[in-house]
């Protein structure tokens, strides 16, 4: 696992500073050893985290006649087999590496390659006789690649942070992004938190070639269920999904370095564990996080999991006051605004990891968004039988089932619980049922922007890209298959994968693997009808059938905890002047996104003890990382132009909302 | 019209963040996004703990409830009528040692 970055010239004058600049901003996702390639066209860059083919898997890596030239970062874990295939048909290998499998096959097949990989990456490949520079990210999105464009270059990188390198690229916020984080938790593919700086989408390439872009997708998050399934045998479709996990699993265990596991005491994560500690053969090292406050531990879960599987297991416990202190860093490597602290407690963890001498670790990051594990599922589908009787008095008291774990929900009055999740016909019929009250409560947040702020931020557009990027078929699925493609197809990529993810674990140079995300295992959750995801509000029926054996009873059974962590208070408790510092009155007024008085009367909710629930905590965490991100990466909007301003919205829909399809480099 | 004020004091600093002037007496909380599910058992709990009341599951409803003219009437109804209806000392404590 590695970083990688880039550039195409159009000026052709050679910037020999540029590139070391570039890659210097992210050595941190790869230590090992830096490489360059450079000609006066186009730059590669490539930080390495050394895993398969330690020796020999120096990049970037040119082909036999050095047409071409790769900077790559991830892992393509058929690679043995397409190794194999690709020598029958005649190609002749260097090196073991994976890395060069892919040269060989984008000879072969062009941009088209990509489609035979199954794996997790984020590559470029300079093509020296086409004059011809290609991009691929993997299909759900587990590897970050951004890119920009200044007035004579166009720039990429595994990071943010590689791309400000260079001193034209814009250091703004983007507030129609911070509008959708705000909605949807997430910014929409594409986007990022700063302006004129994008992301490439999953499951797409992008092509520079003659001054144009084009960008083209090459797979596709589907949900469309196979009829014959629905009248399948339920063993012989659990037996069919575990020898899945079991194959992903297998080959996400290639790697030259040691590999371990995240067990964070759930069914998914054990179920990985159990999978890759028979296949792993030695006695696997476990990693989880606990926490002191037992409303957030599952310390028992994880030491019966271990117990049970036999694994060397070891623990970090996070604190309220270690939340704060690690905060500004965790900000500073998700590059984008959040409403949750629960990346936090992951960059302590994968710190562990790396302390105890491992780069490479399984988790069971997926199984929730393929196979109908999150509660917005059961809640939705409680809202819509409650629907159907809207005047029955027991069943919205279902609703409290649902959140055993939430005081405030057990608390509630049942007409207030009624009026809260009501559902009217317009609700019923619209794409984004199972999500309008998750989106309804966090829209609030925006009540802290300041009156410029909002001015700059056209109504509505939110759902309005959202709604216009949605797949052909989406309104004819289920609901069930809707509501999993929200949260597979945005939340994961959007935050899931990255802010939690890949950003968190390569802070501290890990690499995460997903054997729920194999795109085998993701096609045959998507053909699976809803009814062995959630068998009434059973959640993940199906996987607890193929766990069955596998795992202790009582993790297999057990009511699904989401992950969570202590949020605001956490700020208000220790020493630490993370909120005194970043959301002071001087510091809000000079940024001027957030209105600061209302900002101040926040904080002090929060100082006197009276803030709690979901709304004031995203607020507090949705606010103070943006403050972060603007302390660390961005100019104030204050200091910028007037006319600027003014243009805002009209420049930054025209630049950011994503183009599928062709269009010109250098346009605006 | 003091309880009325108190209250708006209460709403705007506790779900407007400043702002008193925004709220309208008879605007409903949850219609105008004003509170969420927390923010019902905020109210309650201000409630309870200012006027020395227990609300009751019964009453917890949003025709009691979900506007400022809403409670002023409640609070009427149960602070200036009888006298008997006060709860027990004890209860009140309870209800304010939940927040």
């Amino acid at each position: 696992m590695c970083g990688i970055c880039g550039f195409v010239n159009l000026n052709g004058i050679d910037d020999p500073e540029l590139l070391p600049q570039m890659i210097g901003a992210i050595r941190h996702r790869g230590p090992d050893e830096t490489g360059f390639h450079r000609s006066p066209e186009a730059g590669l860059a490539h930080t390495r985290l050394s895993i398969i083919d330690v020796a020999g898997g120096q990049q970037p890596m040119c082909n036999w006649d050095r047409s071409l030239w790769i900077t790559f970062n991830g892992e393509i874990f058929n690679y043995v087999e397409l190794r194999e295939e690709l020598i029958r048909r005649g190609h002749r290998f260097r090196t073991r590496s994976d890395t060069e499998v892919i040269l060989h096959l984008y000879e072969e097949q062009g941009e088209q390659c990509v489609r035979h990989l199954n794996g997790q990456w984020a590559f470029a490949i300079w093509d020296v006789t086409r004059r011809k520079l290609l991009l691929s990210r993997d299909r759900l999105g587990v590897r970050p690649l951004f890119y920009t464009q200044t007035g004579d270059r166009f720039l990429f990188a595994s990071e943010i942070k590689a791309l400000l390198a260079c001193p034209e690229v814009p250091r703004e916020l983007d507030l129609e992004t911070l509008d959708q984080i705000f909605t949807f938790w997430v910014p929409l593919p594409a986007r990022t938190a700063f302006r004129d700086i994008q992301q490439l989408p999953p499951g797409h390439s992008l092509i520079v070639q003659d001054g144009r872009i084009r960008i083209a997708e090459y797979w596709r998050l589907e949900f469309d269920p196979e009829t014959e399934l629905e009248s399948a045998n339920e063993d012989a479709l659990a037996e069919e999904l575990l020898a899945l996990l079991q194959d992903a699993t297998r080959i996400r265990l290639r790697s030259d370095v040691p590999v371990g596991t995240y067990l964070s005491g759930g069914l998914d994560s054990t179920l990985i564990t159990a999978l890759t500690s028979k296949l792993a053969g030695d006695r696997l090292r476990t990693f989880s996080v606990g926490f002191d406050d037992p409303a957030f531990d599952e310390s028992c879960y994880q030491n019966e999991a271990s117990a049970f599987i036999g694994t060397q297991h070891t623990q970090v416990c996070c604190t309220e006051d270690d939340i704060a202190r690690i905060f500004p860093e965790v900000i500073r490597h998700t590059e984008q605004p959040i409403l949750r602290t629960a990346p936090a407690p992951l960059f302590l963890l994968s710190k562990l990891v790396h302390d105890s001498g491992f780069k490479v670790i399984l988790t069971g990051e997926g199984a929730d968004e393929i196979i109908g594990g999150y509660d917005i599922f059961k809640e939705a589908k409680i809202r819509r039988f409650w629907a159907r009787n809207a005047n029955s008095r027991m069943r919205p008291l279902l609703l409290k089932r649902l959140y055993p774990y939430l005081d405030d929900m057990q608390r509630q009055p049942p007409e207030y619980l009624k009026r809260f999740f009501h559902v009217t016909e317009t609700d019923l019929g619209s794409p984004f049922f199972s999500h309008l009250p998750r989106w309804e409560t966090t829209e609030r947040l925006k009540l802290f922007l300041s009156s410029e702020s909002r001015a700059a931020i056209p109504p509505n557009t939110a759902m309005e890209e959202l709604e216009s990027m949605l797949p052909a078929g989406f309104r004819g699925w289920a609901p069930f298959h809707q509501a999993e493609y929200l949260e597979a197809g945005y939340l994961l990529p959007g935050y899931i994968l990255s802010s939690q993810g890949d950003r968190m674990a390569m802070a501290h140079s890990v690499e995460g693997r997903y054997p729920f995300l194999d795109h085998r295992v993701v096609e045959f959750a998507g053909k699976l009808p809803p009814r062995l995801k959630m068998k009434v509000l059973d959640q993940k029926y199906l996987l607890k059938r193929a766990a069955a054996g596998w795992i202790p009873e009582r993790i297999r059974q057990r009511y699904k905890q989401p992950y969570r962590a202590p949020d605001g208070r956490s700020f208000f408790g220790g020493r630490n002047r993370v909120v005194e510092d970043m959301l002071s009155p001087e510091k809000l007024k000079r940024d001027g996104i957030f209105d600061a008085a209302r900002v101040t009367a926040l904080v002090n909710k929060f100082k006197s003890g009276h803030a709690r629930g979901t709304r004031d905590n995203m607020a507090l965490i949705g606010i103070l990382s943006t403050e972060i991100l603007m302390e660390h990466f961005m100019k104030p909007r204050t200091t910028m132009g007037s006319q600027r301003r003014a243009t805002d919205h009209a420049a930054s829909s025209a630049n950011t909302q994503f183009h599928r399809g062709e269009f010109s480099v250098w346009s605006s | 019209m003091q309880r009325a004020a108190q209250i708006r004091n209460f709403i705007a600093e506790n779900f407007l963040f400043g702002a008193a002037d925004q709220i309208r007496d008879d605007a409903s909380f949850i219609d105008s996004g004003i509170v969420d599910s927390t923010g019902v058992l905020q109210l309650i709990d201000f409630l309870e703990e200012t006027y020395g009341i227990a609300i009751a599951n019964e009453d917890a409803t949003p025709d009691n409830l979900d506007s400022i003219d809403k409670i002023s009437a409640y609070l009427a109804r149960r602070l200036d009528g009888s006298r008997k209806a006060a709860p027990p000392v004890l209860e009140v404590a309870e209800a304010g040692g939940q927040s």
